[in-house]
């Protein structure tokens, strides 16, 4: 009864506080987006670059590449973050770049973390790509590159679909926004810090309020994603 | 001078396997020539060396007396292939594609795509998804789609493979047509013996990637010169 109490007390004030407004919940959804959205960007950057090279192209050591990028699909968001935190520390490194507690600094770590998504959903989908897809551009007078960018257009959808999963997972992380950020108020603090932190103080009606944000978010974005694909298929 | 393309003692192995073994042809314009062998017996590899999609391991290749690269041949050849593949957009846009890489106006692709419909009995198909039309559309399609960018070589392979009698009449057709109408050199494979009556002007043997006989088709379908001929005619080849 207690639980089920929280969770609907939960909602109202999930409600409430995007209804009203509320300045601190917005100023960090508005900052989760946008480093969520810079890591994606910047791991599309490199990611889908390599995503291509690795699903079109046939060279030593693509299979010992594509296995790293497949273990590294798991690699724990604190581990990560703690690497982050030595080579961003004044000492560290890279300290002079100034990217410990930074939203630019969880942009990076966030990058790195997912651009494994990227790397290995997108490749596989371009190496699964019926390779007729290429003969058949260069059969109509495509030069290599041409008939890679074929590929790519086929695979458009699969790709856009890693990238979305990327971003979720970037979003949805904890670890490096914690350790790499430090959670400071209206500076670095995101979803995920904001709902631990909430959690940690007792204050579950206000967590789960927060969490159920990050969720919609999440839910919105896959689902648009998806309509998408729906018509384009139709 | 007649367009013409010659094979020179052409070899390509897949893995250990001989594919064709020192393949020597001469194909000339006007004419529809079938390449006509059972399953495995090396047309496709033909076709697709032809077309400059592979490169031979041996061998050389000329066109017009001019040695040619496989980069440059893919320039003036195209192969339909035998299951038709569609790119992932409309009719229009994979008629276009072709024609979209050799920088030709919108308005000028516009109207070679609407012939080249017409010509394979597809009138306002543009707009439909490709991959939704049915087994022969697509062939179809594919067949226009060689067609408007009035290749130099049209090399077809088993174009009419899997389709109904309906189909293939109307890519047969098709076929013929543009042998009337355009200066092409035009290769099909098929390893249908009426097919082949049908649509052959010269007939190319192949059989275990070896040229067994080349001749007319009333010559080859009389008169066979080679007994492994002879026998593919009468159905008694063993496999």
């Amino acid at each position: 009864m207690v639980l089920t109490a929280t969770i609907i007390e939960a909602f109202r004030q999930a409600l409430h506080l995007i209804a009203s407004g509320n300045p601190e919940v917005f100023s960090i959804v508005l900052r989760s987006l946008y480093v969520s959205g810079l890591g994606t960007l910047l791991a599309c950057l490199w990611g889908i670059p390599l995503s291509i090279i690795i699903g079109l192209y046939s060279f030593r050591g693509k299979w010992l590449i594509k296995n790293f990028f497949n273990a590294m699909l798991g690699i724990p968001t604190v581990t990560l973050g703690l690497l982050l935190v030595m080579f961003f520390s004044k000492s560290g490194p890279l300290g002079f770049f100034h990217l410990l507690y930074t939203t630019n600094g969880i942009a990076i770590g966030q990058a790195i973390l997912i651009t494994p998504i990227i790397v290995s959903y997108a490749s596989s989908a371009l190496g699964a790509t019926d390779m007729q897809v290429r003969d058949l551009a260069k059969t109509l007078g495509a030069s290599d590159l041409q008939a890679n960018l074929a590929i790519v257009r086929e695979t458009k959808w699969a790709m856009a679909l890693s990238i979305i999963s990327a971003f979720n997972r970037g979003f949805g992380e904890l670890g490096i926004a914690m350790m790499v950020g430090g959670n400071i108020t209206y500076v670095t603090r995101m979803l995920t810090t904001a709902i631990a932190l909430q959690g940690a103080m007792g204050e579950f009606a206000f967590a789960i309020a927060l969490a159920i944000i990050l969720m919609t978010i999440v839910f919105i974005i896959t689902v648009a994603i998806n309509i998408l694909e729906r018509l384009h298929k139709s | 001078m007649n367009a013409h393309l010659q094979l020179n003692a052409i070899e390509k192995n897949h893995q250990k396997v001989k594919a064709l073994d020192s393949v020597s042809l001469k194909l000339k314009e006007g004419k529809i020539f079938v390449l006509l062998g059972i399953n495995g017996s090396g047309k496709t590899t033909l076709l697709r060396i032809a077309a400059g999609l592979d490169e031979p391991d041996k061998g050389s290749i000329l066109f017009n007396d001019e040695r040619i690269q496989a980069r440059e041949l893919r320039k003036i050849a195209t192969l339909v292939f035998q299951k038709a593949v569609m790119f992932n957009t409309s009719v229009y846009d994979n008629l276009a594609f072709g024609l979209r890489i050799r920088g030709i106006s919108e308005q000028e692709i516009s109207e070679k795509v609407s012939a080249a419909l017409s010509s394979v009995g597809l009138v306002d198909f543009e707009k439909r998804k490709a991959k939704k039309t049915s087994g022969g559309e697509q062939q179809r399609i594919a067949l226009a789609r060689a067609f408007l960018l009035e290749p130099r070589i049209l090399l077809l392979d088993e174009p009419t493979a899997n389709l109904d009698p309906n189909n293939a009449m109307i890519i047969e057709n098709a076929i013929r047509t543009r042998r009337k109408e355009k200066g092409t050199i035009i290769v099909m494979a098929t390893h249908n013996l009426n097919q082949a009556k049908r649509v052959a002007d010269e007939i190319i043997h192949i059989y275990n990637g070896r040229i067994l006989e080349t001749a007319s088709t009333k010559e080859f379908f009389n008169h066979p010169r080679n007994e492994m001929s002879r026998k593919f005619i009468n159905g008694e080849l063993q496999f």
